[in-house]
């Protein structure tokens, strides 16, 4: 491989605009790999700078890789709300958990993450011929996973979970009317939006699941065979047009 | 179901006149006019005819008249045709009644309740014809003061980026979705012609298009459709959009019929899917939210392009609009109770919101008692329907004013309110391959260049009456208005004297 050029930032007391001008400045000099330290709450890194590794080391702040479009993203802690807002290209891997609204409105690119998640997950994701979004969360998530889905894939592990206990969200996929979302574990009907059916997996659910969690695991020292052993619910939409016979004309 | 719905309209054909050419029956998008071959005659299906005349204009001969139905109920002044007719449509469908433009209630419009000064006697009218008259109009923050160099030549202050307008009168938001791709490129074309700007609305940038981005508004809504780092960086100002005059507070639904192979690829969705946007953008549930978004537009655009954000003109605008200001936000956009749409819930269009003129005299009041009008521009949108209401908005304080109908209609649009069914005879709002047609950009935009140079002349002309000889003296100016016939309460709120005092 390549040895890229790289760079290190201490982001100790910065701001965010002050990290975001120095990111700038290191890309245009030509560093395609930066280690952030020490960075707290700092918003938007990987937003606006192309196809650059980044390795952020602290506590990142909200919309970490807004509208991102290419850049690749290792957290080595946990990241906060809006992470992935409206991505159009990259990959994001988290390792701890992520807040609310995590890839908002994507694109396409790909986000890991280790732990759990919060609110809103994956909400508006949406997908055009090879531009296919895709989460992964380790962990569990809170209510709403994958509202208003348009496309891409979501993948809920929930390997925290104990033998039999059921995933934690409710409302999932409420207002979805594209893509898919791959359960791992027990889910009741009830936790699921009125717009979703539920089926087994097919071999072409396996082989796209299969990519994923062996990237997933390779990311994060798990056994990606061991994971896919237990039984996934496949979650679709039932309706293109979920609101269609609202309205009178 | 039988419906019992009478027809909204008559047509007439005179008989002495038709040649059954048949004209009327291709041009009805709606399937009102038919040909009999039977009895070699055509004939009309009167229960579809929505009004929108293009039958009338493109009969050779002039044979047709359309008019509203004369037949009427008992006289009910609670129990109105309307009232009447929109729960027997609720009885026979069970839906939200959907609708198309801006509401047609009979709302005060204060723009007729406000009349423009003029010199006389005391200082010189200035004549347009022989001075010259400036329309320029900068959009974006301004420094809260300037300072210049030791030897005065040159600005030291650091002025953020400027929008230059020609004139103060920018084509507001339609998608390619809502309104046909002709549409578009003809609003698209008229604004660089005429030096303003064209908003794509939420819906993507078509590739045929991109060369109009440099006069662009690239909009970023709750669907977020179309919308990557390319799209932000081609615009000249990127604008968020929270809320719509015609539909406040909800969300689109652009239905899948309307999501062509060309729809979905400029919105990046598939193909007959319905396009959803939420009713809020789920990343902005406050004020610190809003300035998160506008930050993280400003990190994606590197600081480059003024971030404008959209609201409909409610109860609490004066309060939001000043924390959208303090967010961050360059330039805030205002759109009235009569602002239109391609569909909306009739509900929502006819009830929720203000009037644009009373959200803007309280938007300027409180932006200038807080120190902060200087921070943004205020563009107003809904219902400006001639160039004496954008001069009195501009007397008002806006800083420029948004027009849509007005420019659907110099289009061709009758404001017959169907855009929602996707039909429009005029190929203006439909994706219909055959309708779209209709629209051909190089006339489209000649009538829109027309419009704007018409009313550029009538700004010039007030302007010169009141002895002003640049926009730049009119704004905020409200001595130059009067009011008539308005309570005390309305002229307080529209800082505003009466006519006479």
């Amino acid at each position: 491989m390549k040895k890229l050029s790289s760079a290190q930032v201490n982001a100790f007391n910065m701001t965010t605009r002050e990290l975001s001008c120095k990111l700038r400045e290191i890309v245009a000099d030509g560093s395609e790999r930066i280690e952030i330290h020490n960075t707290c709450g700092q918003r938007y890194i990987g937003t606006g700078l192309g196809a650059v590794q980044l390795d952020i080391y602290g506590t990142p702040g909200n919309d970490l890789g807004a509208f991102m479009d290419g850049a690749e993203i290792t957290v080595h802690g946990n990241a906060q709300d809006g992470c992935g807002n409206t991505m159009n290209a990259g990959k994001i891997i988290i390792h701890g958990n992520a807040g609310d609204t995590l890839g908002l409105s994507a694109r396409d690119g790909k986000v890991f993450v280790k732990g759990n998640v919060g609110y809103r997950t994956g909400i508006h994701m949406k997908e055009y011929h090879a531009q296919k979004p895709v989460i992964i969360i380790g962990g569990t998530a809170q209510d709403f996973f994958g509202e208003y889905m348009a496309g891409g894939i979501l993948v809920l592990l929930g390997l925290n979970l104990q033998e039999g206990e059921r995933q934690k969200a409710n409302f999932i996929g409420t207002g979805m009317h594209g893509g898919v979302i791959y359960v791992r574990g027990k889910v009741e009907d009830f936790q699921l939006g009125k717009e979703l059916g539920t089926a087994d997996l097919n071999e072409e659910d396996y082989d796209a699941l299969g990519k994923i969690v062996n990237e997933f695991a390779s990311y994060f020292g798990h056994d990606a065979q061991e994971i896919l052993k237990c039984k996934f619910t496949k979650l679709y939409p039932l309706y293109l047009r979920p609101y269609g016979k609202l309205y009178a004309y | 179901m039988k419906t019992y719905l009478p027809p909204k309209f008559i047509i007439e054909r005179d008989q002495y006149r038709c040649t059954q050419c048949q004209a009327c029956v291709s041009q009805c998008s709606f399937d009102a006019n038919y040909y009999d071959a039977e009895d070699d005659e055509v004939r009309s299906r009167e229960e579809n005819c929505v009004g929108c005349h293009r039958c009338v204009v493109f009969c050779p001969t002039n044979a047709i008249t359309v008019r509203e139905n004369p037949s009427s109920y008992r006289r009910n002044e609670s129990w109105t045709h309307e009232a009447i007719e929109d729960i027997i449509k609720q009885s026979e469908t069970g839906g939200m009644l959907l609708t198309g433009m801006g509401t047609d209630k009979g709302y005060p419009i204060f723009w007729d309740h406000l009349l423009l000064n003029a010199s006389q006697v005391t200082n010189p009218s200035i004549d347009p014809l022989r001075e010259p008259m400036e329309l320029t109009t900068y959009l974006g923050q301004k420094p809260d003061m300037v300072k210049l160099t030791s030897d005065s030549t040159d600005i030291e202050t650091e002025i953020t980026n400027q929008i230059k307008l020609d004139i103060p009168i920018m084509l507001t938001a339609m998608s390619y979705g809502a309104i046909s791709l002709n549409t578009q490129e003809s609003l698209a074309r008229a604004a660089t012609e005429a030096g303003t700007l064209w908003n794509t609305g939420e819906g993507g940038l078509h590739p045929s298009l991109r060369k109009y981005a440099n006069n662009m508004v690239a909009q970023v809504a709750s669907g977020r459709f179309g919308v990557h780092s390319e799209y932000l960086n081609m615009a000249r100002v990127v604008e968020i959009k929270i809320g719509q005059g015609a539909k406040p507070g909800i969300g689109g639904h652009l239905p899948g019929e309307k999501v062509s192979l060309d729809v979905s690829a400029t919105r990046m969705i598939p193909q007959g899917t319905d396009a959803l946007s939420p009713a809020p953008q789920h990343d902005i549930y406050s004020i610190e939210d809003l300035s998160q978004l506008i930050y993280a537009l400003k990190e994606a655009t590197n600081y480059t392009k003024p971030i404008s954000v959209k609201i409909a003109a409610v109860h609490n605008s004066a309060a939001i609009a000043s924390g959208m200001v303090r967010a961050g936000a360059d330039i805030i956009v205002l759109d009235g109770l009569r602002g239109s749409t391609g569909a909306t819930p009739k509900i929502i269009r006819d009830n929720v919101g203000i009037p644009i003129e009373l959200a803007l005299a309280a938007v300027d009041e409180r932006l200038r008692k807080e120190g902060i009008r200087n921070k943004a521009s205020i563009v107003v949108a809904g219902g400006i329907r001639n160039s004496g209401d954008v001069t009195k908005a501009i007397a008002l304080g806006a800083d420029a004013v948004y027009i849509g109908t007005a420019a659907l209609i110099a289009l061709g649009c009758h404001v017959c309110q169907q855009c929602h069914t996707g039909k429009c005879a005029w190929g203006i709002c439909t994706t219909n391959v055959g309708l779209t047609k209709r629209i051909n950009p190089n006339i489209g935009t000649r009538r829109l260049t027309n419009l704007l140079n018409s009313w550029s002349l009538e700004i010039k002309d007030m302007l010169g009456g009141m002895g002003i000889n640049a926009i730049e003296s009119l704004r905020g100016n409200r001595l130059h208005l009067r009011g008539v016939g308005l309570s005390d309460t309305e002229l307080k709120i529209l800082g505003v004297r009466a006519a006479g005092s």
